[in-house]
């Protein structure tokens, strides 16, 4: 009896102090939300008055067209293409940047130069970096890997630096005690723990990816967005129907494909 | 030339905490040490200075392995890679790669001599796998070479750390509660195998204990810590009952629960060790304050 008096006395001030934390956590959002709403010029009875409108427009879509799907499914293939390339070779630059960026492995002056480099390539959108490419090395899917390959380095390198900081010092220590060298103790040390966190993080990322690249065409680094882009621009909605529900088709099997084999390696 | 000379080593943690003070001691080489006190005693942290590990205070002397320096003056020398190669370290916790095979594991003790280029990309010769396999087979584990390291169980986990020693050719082997974590027929099996490098090899075993039991039985000498200070550097069997409850009789008031139940465990396999009447090398004043589990046994 005594003991229960005890632990309501106990957790008492700890749960009032919560719901004080609560109501102040409540109290920023919705100061957030009606601080943003002039910006974003939220109109919401827009959606009803031009209900008329849009229901043309949904209309336009149906039946969708598919006489061309070879066509489309080529795109989509080159599109699938640029996704496993900025993908490959992000993730092959990852490994070092990721390790030179992780605190627990190289002095600050290495790591926080490392970080920042990083953050400019996660910072600025992969569309960003395709424009900035189509002018470089010419329209085509090529601009394309070369976005996805800077956005995605800086993406995979903080993630994985995030999964080198969390591993056990312990292995580590214990490869060092053999008189290996610095290499050594990340090559056998590091990667073997980390290895199912980057691999996991490398298929998501792909997956990401092939989302990202659907949309790359929009600006000329080649892939379907290309395709979408010149069907909506010209009011072809039936033909853009089919593309998208390709593009959906696609990015949900393949989301499925790699959640299978994230699975499987950890 | 002896195996391990330390000479003045201090350390004095964030805070103020005086790790180790002044601690010089020498061991010869094919000598079997035991290196006993209660936790937070300051074992460990001498064992990972001599490793070269960590670095002690500014104003320490030096300590030098097979004559190769380790540090001097708090400063690790670059060079000291090359010299850890002669240095085995058994941790407490293995201290093994959880996801590679076992005899993976065991092959990492060639990274200190073998070519580089080769290693780092982890390709080891027909005749570094035949050691490596020789090594696990001293140990009594080559069965489980191929398993993954962290399905080994703790005591089987340990011998394949050190199997890793022996690979690697050590001079000294440095081990740090290698069996605190261990039931005591694994216990036993580990401390076999250390005695039988150090008598077959003739390699230098300094180890840190918690039973002392297991320092008596297996070390014919003993050094004793306690505050960051050598109390006893003697025979093992000069070590007494009265010394002994002094030795650990100040910790018994800041025993975690963790740490009590693994005395009782060591309590529950004891056995009856002699002790001889008159105290001899024990530092004046040496007083029994409290009975622990620990000082119990040997009574």
């Amino acid at each position: 009896m005594s003991q229960a008096l005890k632990i309501s006395d106990l957790t008492l001030p700890k749960a009032h102090k919560r719901s004080i934390m609560n109501i102040i956590g409540w109290g920023i959002l919705l100061a957030l939300l009606a601080w943003s709403w002039e910006g974003a010029d939220m109109r919401p009875m827009a959606l009803i008055d031009d209900a008329e409108n849009m229901s043309q427009f949904a209309a336009s879509f149906f039946p969708p067209d598919f006489t061309e799907w070879e066509m489309y499914l080529e795109e989509i293939i080159i599109t699938i293409q640029i996704a496993i390339w900025g993908t490959v070779l992000a993730v092959v630059m990852s490994v070092p940047f990721g390790i030179l960026s992780s605190e627990n492995i190289v002095p600050w002056w290495i790591c926080q130069p490392t970080r920042r480099l990083m953050d400019a390539a996660r910072a600025i959108n992969e569309m960003v970096f395709a424009m900035l490419f189509v002018v470089a090395v010419g329209l085509g899917p090529f601009a394309g890997v070369l976005a996805l390959w800077i956005h995605t380095t800086g993406i995979l390198a903080k993630l994985f630096s995030e999964a080198v900081e969390a591993i056990d010092p312990r292995p580590v220590e214990g490869i060092r005690a053999t008189g290996a060298n610095a290499l050594h103790e990340v090559i056998f040390g590091v990667i073997p723990q980390v290895l199912p966190l980057w691999i996991s993080f490398s298929l998501y990322r792909f997956e990401s990816n092939v989302r990202s690249a659907t949309v790359l065409g929009i600006v000329g680094a080649g892939g379907i967005g290309m395709l979408l882009w010149e069907y909506i621009r010209g009011f072809y909605y039936a033909e853009t129907a089919a593309v998208i529900l390709m593009i959906v088709a696609t990015v949900s099997l393949l989301d499925m494909l790699s959640q299978r084999l994230r699975k499987m390696v950890t | 030339m002896s195996a391990i000379s330390v000479q003045a080593l201090s350390k004095t943690f964030s805070g103020n905490a005086k790790a180790l003070k002044e601690i010089s001691l020498t061991i010869e080489e094919g000598e079997m040490v035991a290196l006993i006190g209660a936790s937070g005693s300051g074992k460990s942290t001498l064992i990972r200075h001599v490793a070269g590990l960590v670095s002690g205070d500014r104003s320490s002397g030096e300590i030098r392995v097979h004559g190769n320096l380790i540090q001097r003056s708090g400063r690790i020398p670059r060079k000291v890679r090359q010299h850890r190669r002669h240095i085995g370290v058994v941790f407490q916790q293995f201290n093994l790669i959880g996801r590679l095979s076992v005899l993976t594991n065991v092959l990492m003790g060639v990274l200190g001599t073998a070519p580089a280029f080769r290693t780092i990309f982890g390709i080891f010769t027909k005749s570094e796998k035949r050691s490596a396999l020789q090594a696990l087979e001293r140990v009594g584990i080559e069965s489980h070479a191929d398993k993954r390291a962290d399905k080994l169980s703790g005591g089987q986990q340990q011998r394949a750390a050190i199997a890793r020693t022996i690979v690697q050719g050590a001079r000294v082997i440095l081990a740090d509660e290698p069996i605190a974590s261990l039931d005591p027929a694994s216990s036993r099996k580990v401390m076999d195998n250390l005695s039988r490098v150090n008598r077959d090899d003739n390699v230098t075993v300094l180890v840190s204990l918690h039973q002392v039991d297991y320092a008596i039985q297996y070390c014919p000498r003993t050094i004793a810590m306690r505050d960051g200070q050598i109390v006893f550097d003697g025979a093992s069997d000069k070590l007494t009952p009265a010394f002994l409850q002094e030795l650990y009789g100040a910790e018994s008031v800041k025993l975690t629960n963790e740490e009590k139940q693994r005395e009782t465990f060591a309590e529950a396999e004891v056995k009856p060790v002699n002790t001889p009447e008159t105290p001899h090398g024990l530092p004046v004043g040496a007083q029994a304050k409290t009975v622990t589990p620990e000082t119990q046994f040997v009574q």
